[in-house]
């Protein structure tokens, strides 16, 4: 039997696929809202989609730095704190400081770390990253980011969501509800996870008010890849076969009864269910890959094994045309004990990091991947001391007024800095970047009108960077 | 001003060289931004009106005073907006107008589109305003005093209740009005299995047991139908589903939110008053009133004092660090804006930064409404479900006695005293005590209200009140103090302990509410919404587009009395249109949450005004309603639709026929486990908590603390699920749960292959398939192969296999039986079941699995 014959919902499809470009996604969801709301279930919910525009890339993998890693030790050098290390602000300084933990009385601390000039580019890059320092020429360096929170949650919640408030789409979602997928046999959008535990919630890969098609699927460490990924224990994979195909029979007797779509999409459904079951296995089993990607990627070394299998991971999930990656690590949220910790994460992960994007660009896939690096927000350029009897205890307290970020790849300019912070990394001085111009900026690359990507929800349009966001033009090659 | 020079001394004498030239840079080119005042003559109706009219008055006049700024009359512009005055007669370099228009120290640029004004323009305004803002009268000016405003929109009209012929039901007379318009026939009725399937799915939530099936079936005689539909409004289980709906709206869930995201182990009891009060046939008036004011009413009980839960379904956010006022704002906000979803159908909350121009509702009516909430106090009191107060009184001494035993044994009180009043000390003198400050900090993010308390007099606070803070300092004396001296005073075996005692004696439960504050304080417009820049003072008020309220003073009792007012057309329309979409997969006026100038028409204008004055001209009687829709025999119709009809009419709005909707997530867990025999009725209960699959837990920061619930409690119904805000359970959000942070009208139906991986091998459900297959071989009546399938079918889906089933199953069934028992994750075997071959259990077991993955079993028909 023809499924084709007497779908409505498709001919409505192409009518839409061949229309949305001068349409616009939320004029699109708001039809379909008005009939129903079918399209978003239909079977083909995350078929590619035709972006706004031309794309300067494909796929996004994003590098989530989870906890606020400290710029002024890695990305943005103050010479000039020197000057004042261990004194206080003046107040008329200090009181304008958003802060979390410390008061405005607390002293200056100076970055321990050296900074060099790295790649033809010449940016300066902190000691503690040099396996970055080697990708320099690729990156696009942001040394003026703005968020609007200082604590974690709203703060990662701005991020990925383009509000402090939970409830809202993630980036990951947006992309994927606006693009679609290519993977026919993986979901659209992947969540990698390592570090320990504590930080970074599931509000980070949450689909919000869009239809879960649009979640972020978490490819578990330990259990099933993906959760309930394997057959209940003696189902053979021939009686699963067996099974499916039996409900197969059943649903299609009962969508000739009945007519209705929804059934198409629910053997839809199954059928990549299968599918998943079959190439998720094969995704994960690295034996593939030869021995001097695995050294590349840091898997023979305890301290890069999981970070980089994530990296690795990663770029077996866009190969295999998985839309957005979110791969994110914690914790690098330190208070206190800041050179032990943060040596440790940049230990971690800048070696896995700078071998993904060099991966990438060997095998040509650099060009159509959007690779992005941040943290929710940065640290301080004062002192937090919990435990003043400890020199080594010495951290940095949480601050949102200008850290950095960097891109690489499908459609930014490498190998330049943007914006700048004052010589006391207190606040953004030259060409200041909201999070939602970020955000504008990262839809753009892929083709996507950031105030057209739009889905109507109790009575408003929403859109990923809420009522702001512009394009950072200089970012973009 | 002279603290003012003093710091920009301090500033010169302390920054570096290079960081002073900056600063004095930037000064400058700030001061040069404003353009000087035109030297020449200026005339008001030359120079000023035209400017005014052309650029300003579209958003600043009569129609639209956005930010509260009006530019079309003298006195209102001499008065300012929301922000205060916008001109400052005499002085143009300090009036804010100036400043706007010349985006001088501001972040927004005034007009907001078309081209900034030109420097000349800005010159001229200044010019007019240092000469005193002459404004001449104009005709006709006087003439537009404040009328009341006034709307077209259809939401906010009179409700008129449109005439029915007698012997008619009305519900089928205006649907088949449209359809006869239209030229189209209404579907055919159901066949009875479907229709027993959907009316008990719709009003219960669960599906028919065997028993039920087969009386509907025994009784052919007139009214079989109607007496269904009387038992299942009868039932509890009724409450239950409806009260789905409503927790829906209302954002219940079991933790915090935010990082933190602690458990709120008393939320339930809101959920049950929720529970008992649908079931108990209270009207909606009253069900509204007590949880929006319940503490108001005169000699609230205890259960109106439950009621007010309602209110603390907001997320709380308890991150280290966070500023408590910011979030508190937050949560008024999110009442106000619910208050306005639930209730009114208003998206009021869009008006939290500025007005719309099309919007029913102002910046400053939005914040008039805030204000109803803006005096809210939080508290526990103890609310005991029957059958607790007898067992906690006959053992209340006993249980004290030992509970200050374990105290004194630590020597918890003295040196709690000590931690109390250096936590005090630091709170009064931040940044001297570095240690005592954190620990103030989050004394006061992680209780409610553990900073007041501690001011009380040990001796004068109450039980609860003492408690609450001491078992906080048992789990947070470790802040202050090393890991060694907490290990030897060994308060967290004190708080072991205690706990332990707490579960083995009787307990009350409590339930978390609110009150008003005895002390109101006044309530801010904030200025673009953001929680620190105050603008005017506002008293509570409500939207001048919908009928004033009678009564002078303004409390959150009138402001819910307000709802019920026989004039005011939203709350009935609303509340009639978000029942009718339970029944219909989308509601007359589709978008059920939005009733404002950017929501849909209504499809049947008069069907929806009669359903309206019907449901509160009959007292607001939720039954009433429910019974009248499925009577209907719109309700009653076959959902297939010939492929033209569903063509012309894909939506289905105008209703010529029925409608498959996919079950929402509880529903399909209360689906199976009911298939299986295994549900569990427990209503009103707490919380239970299924096993969690590995590697799902732990992304809040408070820890995970998901113990799996075990024995019966497990196969609670699915509404029962505890919800975890920051890591909910995987098959709720495969299913399209909301993540209730906001109101939810209406859920999203996705469909997707996380469903089918999830159905096909979660423990819970492999253990109904087998539970299944264990009732079919041994209840089944006919132990034949068919008499079997038929039992299974009926169990599973309410209905009768079709030959072609049948004959697909007969083929493999016995392929099936060579297969071993799946045995997944966590799931107790089921118990050796005397007589039964295993290879047929084994069979019947992947009988359940099919049967339970169909998309039917997943669907209301």
């Amino acid at each position: 039997m023809n499924l084709r014959s007497f779908n409505p919902t498709r001919s409505r499809r192409d009518f839409l696929d061949n229309t949305l470009f001068g349409l616009g996604l939320g004029a699109l969801s708001h039809l379909l809202g008005v009939e129903g709301r079918t399209a978003e279930s239909a079977p083909d919910a995350l078929a590619p989609r035709q972006p706004h525009f031309t794309p300067r890339a494909k796929n996004v993998i994003f590098l989530f730095q989870a906890g606020a890693p400290s710029q002024i030790d890695l990305f943005d050098p103050k010479p000039k704190l020197h000057e004042w290390n261990g004194q206080a602000l003046p107040e008329s300084l200090a009181k304008e400081l958003q802060l979390a933990f410390i008061q405005p009385t607390a002293k200056v601390l100076a970055s321990r770390r050296q900074f060099q000039p790295s790649g033809e580019s010449g940016i300066e890059l902190s000691e503690w990253l040099p396996h970055t320092a080697t990708i320099a020429d690729e990156i696009c360096l942001v040394r003026s980011v703005r968020g609007e929170s200082v604590n974690h949650h709203p703060g990662q919640s701005l991020l990925m969501t383009g509000s402090p408030l939970p409830g809202r789409p993630t980036v990951g979602s947006w992309i994927t509800y606006g693009l679609g997928s290519e993977s026919r046999d993986l979901p659209g959008f992947v969540v990698l996870k390592t570090g320990s535990s504590t930080q970074g919630s599931t509000g980070n890969w949450t689909n919000g008010f869009l239809p879960s098609n649009y979640q972020g699927v978490l490819l578990r460490s330990e259990g099933d890849a993906i959760l309930h990924l394997s057959n209940p224990s003696g189902v053979t994979p021939d009686m699963q076969r067996a099974d499916l195909d039996l409900i197969r029979e059943l649903n299609r007797e009962h969508l000739a009864r009945t007519g209705d779509q929804e059934i198409a999409a629910r053997i839809e459904s199954y059928e990549l269910a299968f599918r998943m079951q079959a190439s998720a296995p094969s995704l994960i089993d690295i034996s593939d890959e030869p021995e001097p990607v695995r050294e590349m990627y840091g898997l023979n070394s305890d301290e890069t094994r999981d970070y980089g299998m994530t990296c690795l991971l990663a770029r077996r999930l866009i190969e295999r045309g998985v839309r957005f990656v979110l791969n994110q690590h914690a914790q690098w949220d330190h208070h206190s004990n800041l050179d032990r910790g943060l040596s440790q994460k940049c230990r971690t992960t800048d070696q896995p990091v700078a071998a993904l994007v060099r991966d990438l660009k060997q095998r040509g896939l650099l060009d159509e991947t959007l690779v992005i690096w941040a943290g929710e927000f940065g640290r301080t350029s004062l002192a937090e001391w919990r435990d003043p009897s400890d020199p080594a205890n010495i951290g940095r307290d949480h601050h949102a007024d200008g850290f950095s970020v960097w891109l690489a790849g499908g459609g930014v300019k490498g190998g330049q800095i943007i914006g700048r912070t004052d010589e006391l990394g207190l606040t953004v001085e030259e060409d200041p970047v909201h999070i939602h111009d970020l955000q504008a900026t990262v839809l753009h690359c892929l083709g996507l009108d950031h105030e057209r990507l739009t889905y109507r929800h109790i009575g408003r349009d929403f859109r990923l960077t809420d009522v702001g966001g512009t394009v950072v033009q200089a970012m973009l090659a | 001003m002279k603290a003012c020079e003093q710091n920009r001394w301090q500033v010169l004498s302390a920054v570096s060289c290079t960081l002073v030239l900056a600063l004095v840079g930037l000064l400058a080119d700030l001061q040069a931004e404003l353009p000087p005042p035109t030297a020449g003559e200026v005339d008001f109706d030359t120079d000023i009106r035209p400017l005014f009219e052309q650029r300003c008055h579209a958003c600043h006049g009569l129609a639209n005073a956005m930010n509260g700024l009006r530019l079309d009359r003298r006195a209102d512009a001499l008065a300012g907006g929301h922000s205060g005055p916008a001109i400052i007669p005499g002085n143009s370099a300090e009036s804010r107008l100036i400043h706007l228009v010349a985006g001088h120290q501001v972040k927004v640029v005034m007009p907001p589109t078309g081209k900034p004004l030109g420097r000349a323009e800005i010159g001229k305004l200044r010019a007019w305003i240092d000469r005193g803002a002459p404004w001449p009268d104009a005709v006709g000016e006087s003439v537009a005093e404040d009328e009341p405003v006034e709307s077209g929109h259809w939401a906010f009209q009179p409700i008129v209740r449109p005439e029915v012929p007698v012997g008619s039901d009305p519900i089928d007379y205006f649907i088949r009005e449209r359809l006869h318009k239209e030229g189209l026939e209404p579907a055919p009725p159901a066949d009875r299995d479907t229709l027993l399937t959907r009316v008990s799915l719709d009003l219960t939530g669960l599906p028919p047991t065997r028993e039920e099936q087969r009386a509907f079936n025994e009784d052919q005689a007139d009214g079989a139908y109607e007496r269904v539909v009387e038992r299942l409004l009868a039932s509890e289980s009724f409450g239950e589903k409806q009260a789905m709906h409503w927790l829906d709206q209302v954002r219940y869930a079991d933790s915090d939110g935010y990082a933190k995201d602690y458990v709120r182990p008393h939320a339930w009891r809101y959920r049950r008053w929720v529970v008992n009060a649908l079931n108990s046939g209270m009207g909606f008036d009253r069900f509204s009133i007590e949880q929006i004011a319940g503490d108001l009413l005169p000699g609230a009980t205890v259960e109106q004092r439950v009621a007010t839960g309602f209110h603390r379904n907001t997320l709380r956010n308890r991150e280290g660090g966070v500023n408590p006022a910011q979030y508190a704002f937050e949560e008024t906000v999110d009442r106000a804006s619910t208050f306005g979803t639930v209730w009114l159908g208003l998206t009021v909350g869009c008006a939290q930064c500025h007005d719309h121009k099309y919007d029913p509702v102002s910046q400053r009516e939005f914040y008039e409404l805030f204000a109803f909430f803006d005096n809210l106090k939080e508290d526990r009191i103890y609310a005991p479900v029957p059958g607790e107060l007898g067992p906690y009184l006959r053992s209340v001494n006993e249980y004290r006695h030992k509970h200050q035993e374990i105290l004194d044994e630590y020597n918890v009180s003295a040196l709690q005293a000590d931690w109390e009043q250096r936590c005090i000390r630091a709170g009064e003198t931040p940044g001297v005590y570095l240690d005592y400050d954190l620990a103030w900090q989050e004394l006061g993010l992680n209780t409610d209200g553990g900073q007041e308390i501690v001011r009380i007099p040990p001796h004068e606070r109450t039980w609860r009140q003492a408690n609450m803070v001491t078992y906080y300092f048992l789990g947070a004396y470790g802040l202050v103090v090393s890991k060694d001296k907490l290990k030897e005073l060994g308060l967290s075996e004190a708080l072991r302990k205690i706990k332990e005692l707490n579960r083995t004696y009787p307990q009350r439960s409590e339930a978390r509410i609110v009150y008003e504050s005895p002390e109101p304080q006044p309530t801010f417009l904030r200025v673009r919404g953001s929680w620190d820049r105050h603008g005017i003072e506002v008293g509570p008020g409500t939207p001048g587009v919908l009928p004033a309220k009678r009564e002078a003073s303004s409390g959150r009792l009138e402001l819910a009395r307000w709802l019920f007012a026989k004039d005011n057309p939203l709350t009935a329309r609303v509340a009639a249109n978000r029942i009718w979409q339970e029944y219909f997969g989308r509601g007359l006026v589709a978008t059920s949450e939005d009733f404002g100038t950017q929501g849909e028409k209504p499809s049947h204008p008069r069907l929806l005004d009669w359903l309206a004055s019907e449901y509160r001209d009959s007292g607001w009687n939720v039954r009433h309603l429910h019974r009248l829709i499925v009577n209907s025999d719109t309700y009653k119709q076959a959902s297939q639709g010939s492929q033209s009809l569903v063509q012309r009419d894909p939506g289905n709005a105008l209703l010529a026929r029925q409608v498959r909707l996919r079950l929402p997530a509880e529903l399909i867990w209360d689906r199976a486990l009911g298939a299986a025999g295994l549900l569990h009725h427990d209503v009103g209960g707490r919380s239970f908590r299924p096993a969690m699959p590995p590697g799902t837990t732990g992304f809040k920061a408070g820890g995970t603390d998901w113990s799996p619930s075990s024995g019966r409690e497990r196969y609670k119904r699915g509404m029962y699920i505890q919800f975890q805000r920051t890591q909910p359970f995987p098959f709720l959000m495969n299913f399209d749960s909301p993540e209730f942070r906001e109101p939810t009208c209406r859920r999203e139906r996705s469909n997707t292959p996380l469903q089918a991986l999830n159905l096909l091998n979660d423990s819970t459900f492999a253990e109904a398939w087998q539970s299944l297959a264990v009732r079919v071989l041994a209840d089944a009546p006919d132990q034949s192969f068919r008499g079997r399938l038929r039992y299974a079918f009926r169990l599973a889906l309410g209905r009768d296999p079709t030959a072609g089933e049948a004959e697909r199953f007969g083929a493999y069934v016995p392929r099936r039986s060579s297969v071993a028992m799946p045995a997944a994750d966590g799931v107790q075997h089921l118990p050796e079941v005397e007589g039964l071959e295993k290879s047929e259990l084994v069979a019947w077991t992947g009988v359940g699995r099919v049967l339970m993955n169909l998309d039917e079993f997943v669907t209301r028909p």
